[in-house]
């Protein structure tokens, strides 16, 4: 009887390795950045119901995430810093922007509604670097003169995981205040000046909302999703802009998205009556020639996938897809990518 | 058949062991070739203690192969910063220039004040169980607090960012500020607004969680004193504060510090509680309200998003710091064990 019951259960063992091979065999695989990772889940989970091809992704962080695609141990790497393309050459990848997120300024200020408050660049700088120390700062009231602005002290919060977040944050600062460049500069990780740390999106938006008079930065679903007191920012054009998915279309429509570079660039600050000026994309890196040309073309099959059909999965997610003509620019550069025989493998 | 029980078969002596092992498999009808049989319990000894050496030397050899892979990792920081690594308070990822100070005084402060809080609340725990709590209650009691010792870290830190850090804001800390605002030291100690979260409330998360371990060891150990030993301190007109001082603590003593450094050993380490209320500021801050941050809860936060080789190399340079720090606690618990036989021998 015992030996019965083991014949049989490593029948079923057997079984299920063969099938968990099968599954895996033309899985995608890969590893990076944390914060677009709900949607490419999403997506996997739509493709793996089209195609039967799952996508095994580890949001293991953007630094990861290079190092992995780096060492080719991945399909694909995600980074939402991306990388310049002398970087790019030496580690024989090319890279193009998937979907853009935007973030924004977040306060706790009793009688202040949500997008009441307007804030521009260098103000929001000098509270970052504790220059103004208060809520009812001559800079403040300027930009606000017909808010009511009690003496409470700024409480800063900031990430104190390394962050793309951060980076596209702090890159925002450095464009706009001489001050914040030298002093702090911009990175996944600064020296803050001021300020309390917290962990991930959630962490800070948990501070903010439990310390009064405290400001911090956390990704636009993140506000919109637990309905936090979002400020409105002056962007460079002079004008006062809400955050929303057009001012970051906006942006990304301003930017002047270079193939050869690529796709380099940063959608802070970019010019335009409607852009929000702090709003980021999230990149993929891909080897130009892979070793393992299957996995490739089985990654920009997905990808090409989700530029078709994952447009709404990702607006549901508030994150902003790609304009229709960046999509165009990117697709026409994956003709670079190129197997052994010189073929491209783009779908 | 009988079996051999294993504690009496190590009482015995080696060749009563054999012999009794024989004259279980002899048999009236069978003659068994004696040096044969002996021959297999030997060589299955032998694998035995070949066995045990192996997953003894293994140990030896991941403790070895971690500290040599730490410093391999931590060399391109140990050449960069030198000494000026252990005094720096910078920790500026631009610039890539990192100090380990504001870590280590952060992940040391905690742990003090966490084994200041802790120790005497478990060893008061331990007291009432074993001596003054009525008997229906001593399990359920006692069970609650090995249930305390199984909650994951992260739930702490959930509870604490959500709900302890308002709680210490609201409450605790403004009663902290105004109560010693006229004390010399104490106000630097308690000064600042409250933020809730902070050096202070991640020393109360870490005396939470410890508390479990120094409770439970304790009262394992108090209850091997000898009841007449009690009884005796009692007989005299001890009272029962007199009998835990001069009877039951010093007899348990060797049992208890070796609880407070396991306690001290996990303070020192944790990671995820700490990272949520902690703040995670890179300063030296006189005040205990004010945010700071630890070994660990840097490495976490930042591991993973360090991008450079002298960032990486600084975190990993960090956990070599956390290594050392913990080794030498072990080794100030084992000379103070050490130290404490011997005066009561």
């Amino acid at each position: 009887m015992m030996s019965k019951f083991f014949t049989r259960a490593a029948l079923a063992t057997a079984a299920l390795a063969i099938w968990a091979n099968a599954a895996s065999a033309l899985d995608i695989s890969g590893a990076g950045a944390t914060f677009p990772y709900p949607i490419y889940a999403k997506w996997a989970e739509s493709y793996k119901k089209e195609t039967g091809n799952g996508l095994n992704y580890q949001s293991i962080g953007s630094g990861g995430g290079v190092k992995q695609i780096k060492a080719r141990t991945v399909a694909f790497g995600a980074s939402d810093q991306p990388m310049k393309a002398a970087d790019l050459d030496a580690a024989g990848l090319t890279q193009w922007p998937q979907v853009i997120g935007g973030i924004v300024p977040v306060i706790n200020l009793e009688g202040v509604a949500p997008g009441a408050l307007v804030l521009d660049g260098p103000t929001l700088a000098k509270i970052f670097l504790g220059e103004i120390l208060t809520w009812d700062d001559a800079a403040i009231k300027k930009l606000n003169p017909k808010l009511k602005l009690a003496t409470a002290t700024i409480v800063v919060v900031h990430r104190a995981d390394g962050s793309g977040t951060t980076f596209n944050f702090t890159n925002y600062l450095s464009k706009v205040s001489a001050d914040w460049k030298s002093k702090v500069g911009e990175s996944s990780a600064v020296e803050w000046p001021v300020g309390i740390g917290a962990k991930g999106n959630e962490g800070v938006a948990n501070n903010v909302a439990n310390t009064k008079g405290a400001i911090g930065y956390v990704e636009y679903a993140y506000a919109k999703q637990n309905k936090l007191t979002f400020t409105k920012l002056v962007n460079k054009d002079g004008k006062i802009v809400s955050p929303a998915t057009e001012s970051f279309q906006a942006a990304a429509s301003a930017a002047k998205w270079a193939p050869t570079e690529g796709f380099y660039e940063i959608l802070t600050d970019e010019p335009g009556a409607k852009t929000w000026p702090i709003t980021a994309a999230t990149f993929i890196l891909l080897p130009k020639q892979p070793q393992d040309e299957a996995a490739t073309t089985e990654a920009l099959k997905f990808f090409s996938w989700a530029f078709a059909n994952g447009g709404k999965a990702a607006e549901e997610l508030d994150y902003i897809p790609m304009p229709k003509t960046v999509v165009e620019l990117i697709k026409k550069n994956w003709a670079d990518v190129k197997g052994a025989g010189g073929k491209s493998l783009a779908p | 058949m009988t079996v051999v029980e294993p504690d009496r078969r190590e009482r015995n002596g080696a060749m009563e062991v054999t012999d009794f092992a024989l004259a279980q498999k002899i048999t009236p009808a069978v003659i068994v070739d004696r040096p044969r049989a002996l021959g297999r319990i030997a060589l299955i000894d032998r694998i035995f203690h070949h066995l045990t050496r192996t997953a003894a030397i293994i140990v030896l050899i991941i403790l070895g192969g971690v500290i040599v892979s730490l410093f391999r990792g931590a060399l391109p920081a140990i050449k960069t910063f030198g000494f000026g690594f252990f005094t720096s308070q910078a920790w500026n990822p631009v610039n890539d220039n990192f100090g380990a100070l504001p870590a280590m005084y952060g992940t040391i402060v905690t742990s003090i004040i966490a084994m200041l809080i802790a120790v005497p609340v478990g060893l008061g725990v331990a007291t009432f169980l074993t001596e003054l709590c009525p008997h229906p209650l001593r399990r359920p009691i006692g069970v609650a607090i090995e249930l305390l010792a199984g909650i994951p870290s992260i739930i702490y830190g959930i509870w604490g960012l959500f709900v302890f850090a308002p709680f210490v804001q609201v409450h605790v800390q403004p009663a902290l500020i105004a109560g010693f605002a006229g004390v010399p030291v104490l106000s630097n100690l308690f000064a600042g607004p409250p933020y809730g979260i902070g050096v202070l409330t991640a020393s109360f998360i870490l005396a939470i969680m410890v508390l479990p371990f120094i409770a439970s060891i304790s009262r394992d150990v108090f209850e091997t004193v000898p009841t007449v030993l009690k009884e005796a301190a009692t007989g005299i007109g001890c009272t029962t504060w007199e009998m835990m001082r001069h009877v039951v603590l010093p007899y348990s003593r060797v049992g208890v510090v070796g609880g407070v450094m396991l306690a001290l050993g996990r303070a020192l380490g944790e990671t995820m509680a700490v990272t949520f209320v902690i703040g995670n500021a890179h300063k030296v801050s006189p005040s205990l309200l004010a945010p700071g941050t630890t070994i660990s809860a840097t490495i976490a936060n930042e591991f993973t998003e360090a991008v450079g080789d002298i960032y990486t190399s600084a975190l990993i340079e960090l956990g070599l710091i956390l290594f050392l720090i913990t080794f030498m606690v072990l080794a100030m618990a084992r000379y103070m064990l050490m130290r404490l036989e011997r005066t009561s021998a």
